[in-house]
């Protein structure tokens, strides 16, 4: 409809979002991974 | 405070990071034990003086998450995440000041009793809002965020142990290492509050379900149904379940496989334990998404009925075969992660959103219950088989045997469940400007 203006883009503040809690999971995760491989080298 | 509505075009997938950040934070709580020898050494404690902070903050957990469920409703999730902030954090700052000045009480109240209550408002700060978000995969979404209270202590341990090995383990390093975790935790937990919003239509998806479809029953009414009931006593079996592998996990795997040819080392045993770790985060995603497509009592008859026989198969063949322990231990761990990330959406298929966080958080009294119960079983008989002058994997015998009875109540709990019956419903607006049934107070 003329005069409606579209709501914001708000791709980057999702992408954002999901680097700030994602990216301290991949690093408890990448220890995780060192940890457990334990089970089958130590 | 009134609870803050989406401007239009609001994505809802800003919601599960804001849930996240939250989660991830507080999950901190399983890492407590990384602290432990620091302060046993630098404060002159023992292990169950040193266990207090820990215990007190699940207690609190439990019951903030119980009482303060109405409050959460009535204030919103932002109101919520601004409290579970202000406390988690507090509660290091007043540790860190405690560990400085050599005060322990002073770390058990801010930890435990402070911080504990910012565990249990976080923990259910985000779920109403995400099942109202998300109708039509309620599973998945807050399978996400009580994903995020498990992974939180994988963060929080690395971490945690390198600042202490930084700072130093003395009074004073723990006390900067309490300082940092509070700051970078306020700032970490910021984003949940600044990005969570409330749908504002019933319908957050076109073409998708209404977030108030079906029937609708507050707090106060669903603690008097049976159906609540029967619910707490399914949490607490498959967590009772989960907790008797968990909490003896590197001995048990030690003992099992100690009199065979390929014996398990310390080592090995702690990358056990990291594994299952995985396994119960893997399982709070995986199986709570998976009940989205076959349904809430379906995956508790998986996670009980399954489970109950991946216990036998351990207690009957486990010592025999490597794999097949691990193998049972991880599926019985992943259930007992998916069945804390279920439970809010199978509350909603028979409560509604209306007051969902309320009902959950009156729920977790349930996993207060089991967190005693789990280790009590499995430690005591433990002990008393070791007295008996058994050993291997005969110390556990009898506790798994107890495991898969308390499976199988559990089982017959959720069978028992039933639609509530439609005098525990809020009549609809239009029912009561009808004078068909009366607005309850």
């Amino acid at each position: 409809m003329a005069g409606e203006s579209s709501p914001p883009d708000r791709r980057a503040l999702i992408a954002l979002s999901w680097v700030w809690v994602g990216a301290p999971l991949c690093y408890g995760l990448y220890e995780l991974v060192l940890k457990a491989k334990q089970l089958f080298t130590g | 405070m009134s609870p803050p509505v989406a401007p239009p075009g609001w994505s809802r997938w800003l919601v599960p990071p804001a849930a996240l950040s939250v989660h991830l934070s507080i999950g901190q709580a399983y890492a407590w034990s990384v602290f432990k020898p620091s302060l046993e050494s630098a404060l002159d404690l023992n292990g169950t003086q040193s266990a207090l902070p820990f215990q007190l903050a699940i207690v609190m957990l439990g019951l903030s998450a119980a009482f303060g469920g109405t409050l959460v409703e009535r204030n919103g999730p932002r109101w919520a995440m601004t409290v579970a902030l202000i406390c988690f954090s507090s509660g290091f700052l007043i540790a860190a000041l405690g560990a400085q000045t050599e005060q322990y009480w002073l770390i058990v109240l801010g930890y435990g009793f402070v911080g504990g209550i910012g565990l249990g408002i976080g923990y259910i700060s985000p779920v109403s809002t995400l099942i109202k978000w998300f109708p039509d995969r309620p599973g998945m979404a807050t399978g996400i965020a009580i994903m995020g209270f498990g992974g939180g202590a994988l963060i929080a341990s690395p971490w945690s142990a390198q600042m202490l090995e930084s700072f130093g383990s003395d009074h004073s390093g723990i006390a900067l290492a309490f300082l940092v975790h509070g700051l970078s935790y306020a700032v970490f937990m910021a984003l949940g509050v600044l990005l969570v919003r409330v749908p504002r239509t019933e319908k957050p998806v076109e073409d998708g379900p209404s977030a108030f479809e079906g029937v609708q029953v507050s707090a106060a009414s669903a603690v008097r149904t049976p159906q609540f009931w029967c619910l707490w006593i399914v949490l607490c079996m498959n967590v009772t379940a989960g907790i008797g592998i968990l909490e003896k996990a590197a001995p048990m795997i030690t003992d099992f496989f100690a009199d065979t040819s390929t014996p398990v080392s310390v080592s090995a045993a702690a990358g056990f334990v990291a594994l299952l770790s995985a396994a119960n985060m893997a399982g709070r995603i995986g199986w709570s998404s998976t009940s989205d497509l076959i349904g809430r009592k379906n995956i508790y008859r998986v996670y009980l009925g399954v489970g109950a026989v991946m216990y036998l198969l351990i207690a009957s063949f486990g010592d025999s075969s490597k794999p097949l322990f691990i193998l049972c231990a991880l599926v019985i761990l992943s259930f007992y992660g998916g069945g804390f990330a279920t439970i809010p959406a199978y509350l909603k298929d028979l409560f509604g959103t209306y007051q969902v966080g309320a009902i959950h958080g009156r729920l977790l009294t349930a996993w207060s219950t089991a967190g005693v119960l789990g280790p009590l079983i499995v430690n005591w008989i433990a002990d008393h088989q070791k007295e008996a002058g058994k050993h291997g994997s005969a110390l556990y015998g009898l506790s798994f045997m107890i495991m898969i009875g308390l499976l199988v109540i559990g089982f017959v709990a959720n069978e028992f469940v039933r639609p509530v019956h439609p005098r525990h419903h809020i009549p609809a607006p239009q029912e009561v400007a009808d004078g068909r049934r009366e607005q309850p107070a």
